[in-house]
């Protein structure tokens, strides 16, 4: 299939992903929602359900979820919410609600809450002293925990051998999706940056082994490519989330390529495999463990400025002359890792913008100028 | 609020008092001080003799010095956003060697005072005086103060020996909360919010300091498993060998022992008087209690914070025989504040309550640092039940609790933006509250610090609507009754 072909089916699922679970279920298979962060699908693969990944909408206006939440709070949390309550997701049979910062917490007891006799909402804290024995061991607990109630709703038993199956299946999506990271930023003249989110977005809502299939064809043909002679800017985006089409639009309107990104919702999300040998449940806690450079998540060597030289040094190695921060309203670990982060792009001569962004903007006038201003001095 | 001050709230006042002059002499002579997070652990750096300051506190007491606006800004001009905590922001203001500064005139050495600050000057019959002049009231010279101003503890280090550098020194303003030491180490404990970690990471990195930390994960049952507690019994040994490397010293077992001994102590004793509540009328108001948090997140382990704190209680046992109230009008309705108070506007959360005789007779603050246990594996249990990390089931058993004890008309919620773990899930607590206990509940916007998120106009309102609201409660039972 050629590269066309392949983005367009990609971008239909990353426009509907309605659609896509619709057609799971038609296929008799029970689906399982996955909320913000490092929740271990491969529980769930193993358990021989699909994940489906919830971060929030870009169609949805909050309403119902307003009978839980105050105003304060980060979107993305607000619309998964929303999109529970309005029937969105009546189709799927759990969910796993992970709390790993300060809106989650709360907001995990919100849909229990809601979701009463309606979905199974399954519980999962994930410990900051991850590292130790005792963080990792914790971990096991909780994916212990995770694994049993899942059990409960597919009706099957998980097995060692079944859990490293699906963990060599989701180290497969995720390579291929770090390779087509890295291909995207090398050929943006032929993966816009409105499609490379689309094809990043659809790995949450895919079957991971029919998702990673897809994405190494694509990633075949973006290699057999001639070099790209892009005249335009590249930069390295950074933030929670940034999977508006109409946002990316004017990175493609502009030129602007995205060469590298440092996005919760894309290359966090896939930068650390797990063991495919050994005790398959250890080997989840120990890829936890080594999440790294991660605003969410605690850092023992924190006296030093190891995340903010990281972003720094990922604008550098590929090749982007800037950082686009796009700041989630409303999100605190981004907006107290920002002064450092700052820092440290300024000690490394990398040039930067940071554009407040939520879910239900819908007028990018003014983030069009300043990506615009943006790209002319880079 | 109250005119006489009994002996237990002067012992509180000072102890709190001794905590922090203890902390700069500490300081002054080299030793290691340390800042903490309020429901850290304290008998372990009680065990190392370690001097500990709070920055939750001292925020607080910034902003309640009304400097929480300046502090913010400051934090925000190093490009903290202004949604973060307000605690956050102050604290790392603070951390950055920021100041509120008293404006000093270099050349003359004088304080410039603000024309605009002041009360009114009264006559002896307590009639304002008009200043003939100008037909609006005089200003009594007395209350004026100078201009507050942002400083910079390590722009003014930088600075030559000599008159500029010592008068900026010494214009630094003099409140205990303002004259903190800098901290050797951090001590974090993230049962109360996950910002705590990313708090406590930028102070460690513009310190260059260690950072100990102590992560409570979020909990969804009432119960704390057997698996969480191994998870934090195993970090307090951690902390012990970092606290041990830290100091150079051993951990100290007695010492340990008796710091836990005192921290129960001062917990019962705590709880005790938050328990006087329950009387009718209240022998004190929960505004009150808010004044004594000082000492129960300062002094939780020190002996003498028991003992003040059962000197209260004493003091409260006397009062309750007597019937007397520091309450400042008669008690008409009875009320549980939800929330950490809005510290830079505590006359104006006050004005509107004391005006429909509305007493704060249920705060969540009691339960809250009510940290009593029996051994190690208790102590982990306690620790993990913070007010923002337990499950909704029983955030709302703790304050039905204290409603239904305390005999509470009506919930005055305050919806702060400076904390979302709190403010959460607070909306369906609302439904919980009204349908377990036929209360009303009314919801108000504000901030811990920052004066600036909160609206007078709306609070007053939704006050007036809580109190109709238990009016028409009141009158609907006593119909009933008849």
């Amino acid at each position: 299939m050629s590269t066309e072909v392949l983005l367009k089916e990609f971008k239909e699922v990353s426009e509907h992903p309605h659609i896509v679970l619709s057609e799971y279920k038609k296929q008799g298979k029970k689906v399982i929602g996955v909320l913000p962060y490092y929740a271990p699908v491969e529980l769930v693969v193993a358990a021989g359900m699909v994940p489906m990944g919830i971060w929030g909408s870009n169609n949805k206006t909050i309403s119902m979820a307003k009978e839980y939440c105050a105003t304060f709070y980060c979107t993305i949390a607000q619309l998964a919410l929303e999109m529970l309550l309005d029937g969105t997701m009546d189709q799927l049979d759990g969910l796993i609600t992970p709390t790993i910062c300060d809106t989650l917490r709360p907001m995990s007891q919100n849909f229990r809450v809601a979701m009463k006799d309606k979905l199974p909402c399954i519980f999962l804290a994930h410990p900051q002293n991850r590292k130790p024995s005792f963080g990792l061991q914790f971990t096991v607990d909780q994916y212990m925990h995770v694994k049993k109630e899942l059990e409960k709703i597919s009706g099957t038993t998980v097995t060692d051998e079944a859990l490293r199956e699906a963990i060599k299946v989701m180290n497969k999506s995720r390579a291929a999706r770090r390779e087509f990271v890295k291909l995207a930023g090398q050929h943006p003249d032929a993966v816009s940056a409105v499609n490379r989110s689309a094809v990043l977005r659809s790995a949450w809502f895919m079957e991971p082994a029919v998702f990673a299939e897809k994405l190494e064809a694509l990633n075949a043909e973006l290699k057999a490519l001639p070099e790209c002679k892009w005249t335009g800017k590249k930069v390295v985006t950074s933030g929670i989330i940034c999977d508006n089409p109409k946002l990316l639009q004017i990175f493609d309107d502009n030129k602007i390529a995205i060469a590298a990104d440092d996005v919760a919702q894309e290359s966090r999300s896939f930068r650390t495999d797990a063991a495919e040998t050994g005790d398959p449940m250890m080997a989840l806690a120990q890829q936890f463990a080594d999440q790294d450079y991660e605003v969410l998540l605690y850092d023992e060597k924190s006296n030093q400025n190891r995340r903010g030289e990281y972003v720094a040094n990922l604008v550098k190695n590929s090749g982007a002359q800037g950082l686009v921060l796009f700041m989630q309203q409303f999100c605190d670990p981004e907006e107290m890792e920002y002064p450092y982060l700052k820092k440290a792009l300024d000690a490394a001569g990398v040039p930067h913008i940071k554009l407040g962004v939520d879910q239900q903007m819908r007028d990018f006038g003014q983030a069009s100028t300043a990506i615009q201003a943006f790209a002319d001095v880079l | 609020m109250a005119k006489t001050v009994s002996p237990g709230v002067l012992a509180l006042r000072k102890v709190v008092d001794d905590v922090h002059a203890d902390a700069r002499k500490a300081h002054a002579e080299g030793r290691l001080v340390g800042w903490s997070s309020s429901k850290f652990p304290c008998e372990l750096a009680a065990a190392f003799d370690l001097d500990v300051m709070y920055p939750e506190n001292q925020a607080a007491g910034i902003a309640a010095n009304r400097d929480g606006e300046l502090m913010c800004k400051a934090a925000e001009d190093l490009g903290f956003d202004n949604d973060i905590c307000g605690y956050a922001r102050i604290s790392l203001a603070y951390a950055a060697g920021k100041r509120a500064s008293r404006k000093v005139n270099l050349e003359t050495g004088e304080y410039v005072i603000n024309p605009n600050s002041g009360k009114p000057l009264k006559d002896e019959n307590g009639n304002v005086v008009i200043d003939p002049e100008t037909g609006k009231p005089k200003k009594d010279p007395k209350t004026m103060v100078p201009y507050t101003v942002l400083d910079d503890i390590y722009e003014i280090e930088a600075l030559p020996e000599g008159r500029e550098k010592e008068l900026r020194k010494a214009a630094i303003k003099p409140y205990r909360q303002m004259q903190i030491p800098q901290p050797d180490f951090v001590l974090c404990c993230n049962n109360i919010c996950n910002c705590m970690t990313k708090w406590y990471e930028n102070i460690a990195r513009m310190r260059n300091i260690p950072l100990i930390m102590i992560d409570i994960p979020y909990n969804n049952t009432v119960e704390v498993a057997d698996t969480n507690v191994a998870y934090v019994r195993a970090q307090f040994d951690a902390a012990i060998k970092q606290l041990e490397e830290l100091t150079g010293k051993k951990f100290n077992e007695k010492k340990f022992e008796q710091a836990c001994a005192n921290a129960n102590r001062t917990a019962s004793a705590w709880l005790r008087v938050c328990d006087y509540l329950q009387y009718k009328p209240a022998p004190y108001s929960g505004f009150d209690l808010f004044n004594h948090m000082a000492d129960i997140v300062t002094a939780r382990a020190k002996v003498e914070a028991a003992e003040a704190f059962e000197l209260l209680e004493k003091d409260l046992a006397e009062a309750v025989k007597t019937g007397a109230t520091t309450t400042p009008f008669p008690e008409q309705y009875r009320v549980m504040f939800e929330g950490i108070p809005c510290w830079p506007k505590l006359p104006n959360l006050f004005k509107p309550l004391k005006a429909n005789g509305v007493n704060v007779t249920a705060v969540v603050y009691a339960p809250a640092f009510g940290f009593v246990y029996d051994d190690l594996d208790g102590m982990a249990r306690a620790y993990y039940k913070a007010p923002n990390s337990v499950c909704i089931e029983q955030g709302v058993d703790w304050r039905e609790g204290i409603c239904r004890d305390n005999k509470v008309d009506g919930v005055l919620v305050h919806y702060n933006r400076s904390c979302k773990p709190w403010s959460g899930y607070m909306a369906e607590m609302q439904r919980r509250f009204t349908d377990d206990l036929g209360v009303p509940c009314a919801g108000f916007d504000g901030d811990q610090a920052d004066p600036r998120n909160f609206n007078e106009a709306q609070y007053e309102t939704r006050v007036q609507g809580l109190v109709e609201a238990m009016e028409a409660n009141k009158a609907k039972k006593e119909a009933e009754a008849k």
